[in-house]
């Protein structure tokens, strides 16, 4: 064992990019749960976009037209689950787990020539000065646009939900649908479009593990992670920055233990490699329980149906 | 424009009949599916429906083998049926299913090579108490921190996965077995195997066990007040509140039933057909099972068939993936497919579907 093989900034700079496909994830359903829809289905739309983006991105030899498709084909495979559950009203947890199910085979089809195939490199940021900065920079600055750009849709959808009329109406809608309806906001419409929001991320997320985390395209590739952002979602309280903090330390879990399996700590690999899953089941149980569980404040309407009469 | 009108009560009569019209929505999909794949699509899905149990040339095969692959999914999806009838949302029967297998095996292995006439019977306690134990992980999380049952049940199929991974390579590795991943051949080992009860039938202890617990969740659901409660709980939460339903006890009722069914599962797959623990032991029952309950309308009768139908597709996969060509995945995602159907056509049992313009403000 050779614990000072660990550079503590290398990885620092390893845990934005590991936290970047579940915070993506994660802000994508925490739009789509602020509208009140509960979406189990982020595993599937992440691994359909990881799939579609690889595809297009090999094709096409750029990576940024493949991360595009991704975001469509999130997109598209969340409004089926939209069509499920706002047009033919079927019940919200079975269709996620449908859409998972879905996802994960269908993706295992599409994906079948492209296994073993390296994807186009992904060139990395150079902000000048900022990146030479010694410590800081290999961190904070020199990394693929989509880590800035999943900051950056954080304070968006932060600044959106709180500060524009679009964000109060679709946080009315989750939070009672019936006062939004009677309002005379649509309530369907504005939890389709949430949804498809949430597939778009998901399918973003999925395309950043195969086109730059990992960088590789194989069958169930996702491993959970989009199991992981659901519950990241109600870390963060349904709060956007605190879903960027609760990524990023999620991030560190997951590059931890992979930097101790390759220090060759005296564990089993294995049991390192479940720590990730036991720390999010930790996280649920502190966030749901007691005093904790007060300030959770989930939306008042999500996961139930909405069926206008009249 | 076409408008939907709640029913009052759900429509017995699309009850039954959406199961069957999902069928064979899904099979005109699939053919669809299978036509771009670039493969003849009446003969695909002749090879998956038709000829595992009808053509000469394969039957003899396959027919044993529904009993052998419907068993683990009805044992399975009767289990989660309870729950879900109830709102308790157990999504992880993978999990519990790989730790039922493993605790049976360990007893096994244990005992191994020593003759016992309790050995068996002992791990099919190991195997239900394992599903059981893991199964009780999500269930006191939530009734004591109030955790989601559904995120808990899931993650835990990923923790159970290194698991197994740990004990094929590790502990549980056949110490004859040259280094090679794996565990001794449980299947051969007389006293810890679970053998085809009648040959050539594909009938092993397995399938008594679903059957048995097919029956016992006719009784509990529509014969016992426990069924009464959980039906009423799932319906109608609050009601149930004020009619002395206890939502903890329900939780830990169900999800600890469903696991246990679940870690049988594993069990007898672990001792017959799988033969030994591996690491790719689970090959996703536990999640094929959620599809199952729900294409069984929840009922246990309705169980039985949709396992029948769930084992027929995954053997005739199996046969067009070695006969046409046809890649695995695309099973998966027929099954995926029939649920997405079922869940679709559920509206016709729920709402009425009229036709009307909407009126002029």
């Amino acid at each position: 064992m050779d614990l000072s093989s660990i550079n503590p900034v290398v990885l620092a700079a390893a845990l934005m990019v590991a936290a970047t496909p579940i915070l993506l994830a994660a802000i994508g359903e925490l739009v789509a749960e602020k509208a009140g829809v509960l979406n189990l289905g982020v595993e599937g739309m992440m691994i359909t976009g990881a799939v579609t983006g690889f595809a297009v991105a090999v094709m096409t030899r750029n990576p940024y037209l493949g991360m595009l498709a991704a975001l469509c084909g999130g997109a598209a495979v969340s409004l089926i689950f939209a069509l499920l559950t706002q047009v033919l009203m079927a019940n919200q947890v079975a269709s996620g787990l449908a859409l998972t199910l879905f996802g994960l085979g269908f993706s295992a089809l599409l994906g079948q020539g492209f296994v073993g195939i390296p994807p186009p490199r992904t060139p990395k940021m150079d902000l000048g000065f900022l990146s030479d900065l010694p410590v800081l920079g290999p961190i904070l600055f020199r990394h693929d646009p989509m880590v800035y750009v999943s900051i950056a849709l954080v304070a968006a959808v932060w600044y959106w939900l709180n500060h524009t009329r679009g964000g109060r109406i679709l946080r009315a809608v989750g939070e009672n649908h019936e006062a939004a309806h009677a309002l005379g906001y649509r309530v369907r419409r504005v939890r389709i479009l949430a949804i498809a929001f949430g597939g778009a991320c998901a399918g973003l997320g999925g395309a950043y593990l195969s086109l730059i985390r990992v960088p590789q395209w194989t069958e169930g590739m996702t491993a959970g992670a989009g199991w992981i952002a659901l519950a990241l979602v109600v870390f963060a309280s349904w709060r956007p920055w605190r879903a960027l903090l609760g990524a990023y330390l999620f991030g560190g879990i997951i590059v931890l233990q992979l930097n101790l399996q390759a220090a060759g700590v005296r564990i089993p690999v294995e049991y390192l490699a479940m720590s990730p899953y036991l720390v999010t089941i930790l996280v649920l149980v502190v966030m749901s329980s007691g005093r904790a569980r007060k300030t959770l404040a989930a939306p008042g309407s999500l996961g139930r149906p909405f069926h206008a009469t009249g | 424009m076409l408008r939907l009108e709640k029913r009052a009560q759900p429509s017995n009569f699309w009850n039954w009949a959406t199961p069957l019209l999902a069928v064979a929505l899904t099979m005109v999909a699939g053919a669809i599916l299978f036509a771009f794949l670039g493969k003849d699509p009446f003969a695909a899905i002749k090879m998956i429906f038709w000829d595992p149990l009808f053509n000469p040339q394969f039957a003899a095969y396959s027919r044993p083998q529904l009993l052998v692959k419907a068993a683990p999914l009805i044992l399975i999806a009767v289990g989660l049926a309870i729950g879900f009838r109830a709102g308790i949302w157990n999504i992880g029967a993978e999990g519990q299913y790989i730790i039922g297998a493993l605790c049976g095996a360990a007893v096994a292995l244990a005992f191994f090579p020593s003759p016992g006439w309790y050995i068996f019977p002992l791990m099919v306690l190991a195997g239900a108490a394992g599903g059981w134990a893991w199964a009780m992980i999500p269930a006191i999380l939530k009734t004591r921190f109030n955790t989601n049952e559904i995120l808990v049940s899931l993650l835990l199929v990923y923790v159970a996965e290194k698991i197994l991974a740990a004990m094929a390579t590790g502990r549980m590795r056949n110490p004859d077995g040259a280094g090679f991943p794996g565990s001794r051949n449980i299947a051969q080992y007389p006293a810890a195997s679970n053998p085809e009860i009648i040959a050539g039938s594909g009938m092993h202890w397995g399938v008594v066990a679903a059957f048995i617990a097919v029956i016992f969740t006719y009784i509990l659901l529509h014969k016992h007040i426990l069924g009464y409660q959980i039906r009423l709980a799932g319906q109608a939460p609050r009601a149930a509140r004020f009619a002395g339903v206890a939502p903890a006890r329900l939780v830990v009722m169900c999800l600890g039933f469903s696991g246990a069914m679940a870690g049988l599962a594993g069990l007898f797959e672990v001792a017959g057909p799988a033969r030994m623990i591996s690491i790719d032991f689970n090959v996703g029952y536990g999640f094929t099972a959620i599809i199952v309950a729900f294409l069984g309308r929840l009922h246990p009768v309705g169980i039985v068939l949709a396992g029948l139908l769930m084992a027929l597709t995954y053997i005739g996969g199996e046969l067009a993936q070695f006969m046409l060509g046809l890649p695995g995945a695309a099973i998966q995602v027929f099954q995926g497919m029939l649920l997405f159907f079922l869940l679709a056509l559920d509206v016709l049992s729920n709402y009425r579907i009229r036709l009307s313009w909407p009126e002029a403000a």
